[in-house]
């Protein structure tokens, strides 16, 4: 994968973006591609990349063109079915000067036009200049794997894989978005187009963003979940569950073949002793000829470590497997580094181990792996989902003492708990019973427990964020959304929320691409994808068991073990990673009344009771008893401050200059 | 044990230790879980505050939201409870 970055001028007024500029900008993304640089350049656009050499080592640099010249591309990410693609296309005339993904694009821009987008399979960013129009396409792919941000001003428009590279344009301003924060303390993540930062925007995953010389931008959107309206049985090629087990594995088996074969360098596997995975590494063991490599992290907590599963199946595998155990320490000494990466405050500091595990695969010398992404979601994995149901059922009966046990199912540490957890906390799961209808009924206990947090929200923040327009979340749902099932409903949420805003950038791309590693989804497979959501509810979810169709799929190729063992929600230690280390001042400088007063986002008093809360609590050796609600308001806490330290009070872009471009188009100097 | 006492000093400890905020009072009649005041492991903060606080033991199946999930139900409860263990 790769790293891009571009400026244009919507107006004549404007000189041409300079070399230095494009430099300095692209520069603060060779994380994402160290291999090699290049720069596209007319009166009107600046073009630049940094490649990550996965496919076509030796004649895949970018900037590229069409056959005139007319058509210029710089491209971060793969199209997994560019051979075929290609075919089609010489079949229209296009002749072909390379053998990489990123020139199909742009044949297929220049034949098929927008529509081309919806031929792709795969995970892109992608900018297009049409010199001879003036125009600019950006697209991202359908469920936002890579990023792309864009900024608006004066009619020149900013692009890039990530915000710092925008940022390292000194004309620029920088500042917090009280509307990104404060969907953050609730859904988890920004929406998309929000950033956390004023002014910067994400392209919508499925989008295509065009701007043209005299025109207003115009966005189209590609693609977005669906799912079948109750009972509509239409779209489906089976008719019965073992028909449909079959042909999940064949286009699972499919999605990791072109996913481990399309490469022109070895892709390894990350382990994480979950099904997912463990489905996933099966089957590129199984595609792939040799050597096999896997990769995982361990922790030092048992409470959080998967060992041996992961043990278990590389044995099974006989895979050639290396593994990296995270500490508490690591957590705090990476985690504002973390930060930089994320550029967005996080609740949890989860994406910690996955930065560890990227460097790890890139000491060993490798530039991809396949994940197991996108199966929680796509197939109903997560205990929301299951938690919903419990919730409805509850509902029918809501003064049932029999009903909420079903929540110790869902949650066996609440067998084991004091009876206080029992008889009380049911009413945390009767939240959104007034309204069994209401859209976001499967996530009303997730995000009032997250916006409870909002109590350490400054006044100045929230006197701002109430004279701010806020962006409604029933904007972004489709009009037939009200036809679907329950599931459907709740997958759809979590897909436009966590999973884009979060678990697939500040957990996926972003953990990934620190270390220049590309992360490749056979469930992201957009051909699985649909597959998933037009499969009957209850082929994911059945009763109270989870991804019951993929834990079929895996029957008889992965241990009964990982099969059948209790779904282990990844985590990793939080708060308490900061307070038992001395080491880490940056935690009391972040909380200290100085920089809380200084930075302005939370207020003084409440958060200081949080932190000497927290404190206490750990320094008396009692931090399992930290709860979920502290927890999160110590990390969201923390990452907003570390988020405004390096990227508003100083400038993150650090200057990477130490490179040469190795591709120059220069129409400017005429080169 | 006054009633109104009792409701002053749950509604302090609940500013204190889940506002974080003294000068932030929660209104008697609201939910604490229902709305996120407190989430379960803040049950366990409450009832242990309570327990040691007047010095009592809630046996199990007074657990239950009915008895504990506003500061209004704390009060009744608490209030009937001390009372009659006094007498």
């Amino acid at each position: 994968m790769c790293g891009i970055a571009g400026i244009i001028n919507l107006t004549e007024n404007h000189p041409p973006p300079s070399v230095d500029l494009l430099k300095n900008i692209i520069g603060t993304l060779s994380h994402r591609g160290p291999d090699e640089f290049g720069y596209y350049r007319d009166l009107n656009a600046g073009f630049a990349h940094a490649r990550l050499s996965i496919i076509d080592l030796t004649t895949g640099q970018q900037p590229l063109c069409n056959e005139d010249e007319t058509l210029w591309i710089t491209f971060n990410g793969e199209i997994y079915n560019y051979i075929e693609l290609r075919s089609e296309l010489e079949i229209f005339g296009h002749r072909f000067k390379t053998k990489s993904d990123t020139e199909v694009i742009i044949h297929a821009y220049e034949n098929w036009g927008d529509e081309c987008f919806k031929k792709f399979n795969g995970q892109w960013a992608v900018a297009i200049w049409d010199s001879r129009h003036k125009k600019l396409v950006l697209s991202r792919d359908h469920v936002g794997i890579l990023p792309l941000y864009i900024k608006e001003e004066n009619n020149r428009v900013w692009f890039a894989s990530e915000v710092k590279a925008i940022f390292a344009d000194p004309s620029v301003t920088r500042e917090i978005n009280a509307i990104a924060l404060d969907q953050i303390f609730t859904y988890w993540a920004p929406i998309a187009p929000e950033t956390i930062f004023s002014g910067i925007e994400e392209l919508k995953p499925g989008t295509i963003r065009i701007y043209e010389y005299g025109k207003n931008k115009i966005d189209k959107k590609f693609w977005q979940p669906t799912f079948p309206k109750k009972d509509n049985v239409s779209r489906r090629s089976y008719s019965n569950i073992n028909e449909a087990t079959q042909q999940l594995e064949e286009k699972l088996l499919n999605a990791t073949k072109l996913r481990i074969m399309r490469a022109d360098v070895p892709v390894g596997s990350y382990l994480s002793g979950g099904l997912d995975s463990s489905l996933v590494a099966w089957m590129g063991r199984k595609v792939k000829q040799g050597e096999f490599r896997t990769f995982s992290i361990r922790f030092e907590d048992a409470e959080f470590d998967e060992t041996k599963f992961q043990h278990m199946l590389a044995a099974t595998l006989e895979s050639k497997h290396e593994e990296i155990v995270v500490t508490k320490k690591d957590i705090a000494d990476y985690f504002p580094e973390i930060i930089k990466h994320t550029e967005r405050p996080i609740l949890r500091t989860a994406p910690v181990p996955l930065f560890i595990l990227s460097k790890l695969v890139n000491d060993y010398g490798f530039k991809a792996v396949i994940t197991g992404e996108g199966a929680d979601e796509f197939l109903a994995g997560y205990d929301l989902f299951r938690e919903d149901k419990v919730r409805r059922f509850l509902a029918n009966q809501p003064t049932s003492k029999i009903r909420p046990l079903l929540f110790e199912r869902l949650y066996p540490y609440l067998a084991l708990s004091p009876s206080y957890a029992k008889g009380i906390s049911v009413e945390f799961w009767k939240r959104g019973f007034d309204n069994l209808n209401k859209f976001d009924f499967s996530h009303v206990p997730r995000w009032t427990t997250t916006a409870s947090l909002k109590k350490f929200f400054s006044e100045e923040l929230q006197g701002q964020l109430q004279t701010l327009p806020k962006p409604d979340i029933l904007d972004a749902l489709p009009e037939e959304f009200a036809d679907w099932d329950t599931l459907a409903r709740a997958q759809f949420l979590e897909i436009i929320t966590l999973f884009s805003g979060y678990i697939i950038s500040s957990q996926g791309d972003r953990m990934l691409m620190s270390h220049s590693v590309e992360g490749r989804f056979p469930f992201l497979d957009i051909d699985v994808i649909e597959f998933c959501n037009n499969l009957p509810s209850d082929y994911k979810l059945i009763g109270l068991n989870e991804k019951y169709i993929l834990k079929r799929v895996a029957k008889g190729k992965i241990p009964d073990g990982i099969i059948e063992r209790k779904k282990q929600p990844y985590r990793a230690p939080d708060a308490v990673s900061f307070l038992t280390n001395s080491s880490n001042q940056y935690v009391e400088e972040m909380f200290s009344e100085n920089l809380l007063k200084s930075f302005g986002l939370f207020d003084v008093k409440t958060t200081r009771g949080l932190f000497n809360k927290v404190s206490e609590k750990i320094k008396d050796g009692n931090y399992t008893s930290v709860s979920n609600s502290d927890n999160m308001g110590f990390i969201g806490i923390l990452s907003a401050q570390l988020l405004v330290h390096s990227y508003i009070k100083e400038n993150p872009s650090i200057r990477n200059n130490n490179f040469k471009f190795s591709t120059i188009i220069d129409r400017v100097q005429g080169i | 044990m006054n009633k109104e006492e009792i409701g002053k000093t749950v509604s302090n400890f609940i500013s204190k230790n889940f506002l974080f905020n003294q000068e932030k009072q929660v209104d008697d009649t609201v939910s604490l879980l229902g709305t996120g005041i407190i989430d379960s492991m803040g049950t366990l903060e409450l009832i242990s505050f309570l327990e040691s606080n007047y010095n009592i033991r809630f046996d199990d199946e007074e657990l239950v939201a009915e008895n504990f999930d506003s500061i209004e139900k704390i009060k009744e409860f608490l209030s009937t409870k001390l009372n009659h263990s006094a007498a």
